[in-house]
């Protein structure tokens, strides 16, 4: 598969794949011994997030994964993955749990985006959603996220602040869906092939730019048609990589993941050379400037 | 293609050279030439004199102004004059999308800003703070590289210095054109807070008409108190969308400043007349011990 072209859309197409496995699948093949665990304490249990316990080689773990679901009536008791702000407030539960224990975190993101609705209005869809972003950068556990399939907007973003993200093959990880963003963008939503074209939503486009940094490969026609050998892939994988992160130092691993979300973007702000040459001895555009106390006013 | 792109990188840098010279002056550019403006809402013309002294609140309907982000910081701080941050970035096209270049230049040329966010150092009632605001004109407030960047640097520049950070918010969200780069700016505005506050340092968020999206997702909703300002539509999906979704009429009020209020989401809401009075008692609130007979 490695060398033949594949057309983003091939890609969204394979990710929403019908019959592609979905996370609770990837968790029972890879741990036998997954215990779900479930609620947020506060509001409910939203059933669009599977969290649970695990062993990793002897090495218990926490698992919190979004969950699409397969039969009809399981998808929409799932939500077909889209969490309201209490699947988030369960997700941090359980991130603050292991925490607790020091136990290492496998996020598994599957969802088309956080869902836009009444109650998640109501409850703080953003708010949730924020304080996630803001408490993953910190945690004090080593913390692995896996795009499995469709790692959609904020919502997926929400548990992909990690240590390390990775992607499978054909998953996709976005802004938006495709549609979402041609209806936006071209004020057409039929034009969601042309917008996957130039929306960058490929794990190979996103390993490109050091937004992820592995794929987990799928050989053959994709996961749904054999999933054994990326799983064998993805377990050891998730040893070898959870063992290199904690013989790190917390606070190197705390510094690096920082960093690493630090520098998205820095490309693509460009930095004017032409006034940069002008006087200004003022900030350094590498970053947080020096001697900052009293600057003076320029007059 | 790369022609736009030469254009726009020519015109940005003229503009970027003018504008450095005024940057300080914090003066009313958001305001036409005439002697009249006419209430966006309402119609009626209202004196610009008048408009100023209400905080650009129309005084017959209460409707507020559309305000860039220079004004809503010069309305905050103590002297207009101020020391810009990183004024020198402006947006690349990641994604190499059509018509990028031309929507950044006309957003410009429109905003008078060479991006969405303004950041400064200042002080509000004596008390030093790291201070920065979106500019709902250019591009809908969106946060793309160049916001995300900066915010970053204001809050990191905060973490250095032990200051408290103030955002006024005004966005549509993350900024579709530059794709994942948008969405990955969510983490690094919340991972820097996240840094901040790890340091026992103050974050006020002001939530402006409109707050919604990737921005309401991450900074805007993460302050240690988030004030609404009156009026503001504040969510995470917008109202079209939302309606899409679940196909039916939205109630009366929702997401509005105060629907946020009852829901728990902000800890006030603050008329933009009473905006400054509000975050200097915060801020007074806050000063550390040591400082306390400082300022």
């Amino acid at each position: 598969m490695a060398d033949k072209f594949i057309h983003p859309w091939e890609r969204v197409q394979l990710a929403r794949n019908l019959k592609r496995p979905t996370s609770l699948h990837l968790i029972k093949s890879l741990f036998p011994d997954f215990l779900e665990l479930h609620g947020d304490r506060l509001y409910r249990d939203d059933a669009s997030f599977v969290c649970g316990l695990a062993t990793l080689e002897g090495m218990p773990i926490t698992i919190i994964a979004q969950e699409k679901g397969t039969q009809t009536q399981e998808k929409i008791a799932r939500n077909f993955g889209m969490p309201h702000p209490e699947g988030y407030h369960k997700a941090l539960r359980f991130a603050e749990q292991a925490e607790k224990f020091n136990r290492p975190i496998l996020f598994v993101i599957d969802t088309p985006g956080a869902y836009p609705g009444l109650g998640a209005e109501e409850r703080g869809q953003a708010n949730a959603i924020a304080s996630s972003l803001a408490r993953l950068m910190n945690l004090q556990v080593p913390t692995i996220a896996v795009v499995l399939s469709e790692g959609g907007s904020g919502g997926a973003l929400a548990i992909g602040v990690a240590d390390r993200i990775w992607m499978f093959e054909n998953a996709i990880f976005s802004i938006l869906s495709p549609e979402g963003f041609a209806s936006i963008l071209y004020k057409d939503a039929s034009l969601a092939k042309q917008a996957a074209a130039v929306m960058k939503l490929t794990a190979e486009d996103l390993k490109g730019y050091g937004i992820i940094d592995q794929i987990v490969p799928e050989p053959g026609a994709g996961l749904h048609e054999d999933y054994r050998d990326s799983y064998r892939y993805l377990k050891d994988a998730l040893i070898k990589e959870f063992a290199l992160l904690q013989r790190t130092s917390l606070k190197r691993r705390l510094e690096q993941r920082y960093q690493k979300y630090r520098a998205i973007g820095l490309a693509a702000a460009e930095i004017d050379l032409l006034l940069e040459s002008e006087e200004s001895p003022h900030e350094s555009p590498e970053g947080p400037v020096e001697n900052q106390g009293d600057r003076p006013l320029r007059t | 293609m790369s022609d736009f792109f030469d254009i726009h990188r020519q015109k940005l840098a003229q503009f970027n050279a003018q504008f450095r010279k005024r940057t300080q002056f914090a003066s009313k550019i958001d305001i036409p030439a005439d002697l009249f403006a006419k209430c966006e809402s309402c119609g009626e013309p209202v004196l610009h004199e008048e408009l100023i002294r209400h905080s650009y609140v129309c005084p017959s309907c209460k409707h507020n102004f559309t305000i860039g982000a220079r004004t809503r910081i010069s309305m905050l701080v103590d002297n207009a004059r101020f020391d810009e941050l990183d004024p020198e970035l402006s947006a690349k096209n990641p994604l190499e999308f059509p018509d990028y270049p031309e929507k950044l230049l006309s957003a410009a040329e429109k905003a008078q800003e060479l991006e969405a966010f303004v950041s400064t150092h200042a002080e509000i009632e004596g008390i030093r703070v790291a201070i920065g605001a979106l500019d709902a004109r250019f591009m809908m407030g969106s946060m793309g590289s160049v916001v995300g960047e900066k915010v970053t640097r204001l809050v990191e520049f905060a973490t250095k210095n032990n200051l408290p950070v103030v955002i006024l918010s005004a966005s549509g969200g993350a900024r579709m054109q530059e794709g994942i780069f948008s969405l990955m700016q969510m983490a690094k505005t919340a991972g820097a807070l996240s840094r901040h506050a790890a340091k026992g340092l103050f974050y006020i968020s002001v939530l402006t008409h409109p707050t919604t999206g990737g921005v309401a997702a991450s900074f805007a909703t993460l302050g240690d108190v988030n004030i609404a300002e009156a009026g503001a539509l504040i969510g995470f999906a917008g109202p079209r969308v939302i309606k899409q979704t679940i196909r039916q009429d939205l109630p009366e009020g929702f997401q509005t400043a105060a629907f946020q209020l009852q829901h728990g989401m902000v800890d006030l809401v603050v008329e933009r007349a009473e905006l400054k009075t509000t975050i200097a008692r915060l801020l007074k609130f806050h000063k550390k011990a040591g400082e306390r007979h400082g300022g």
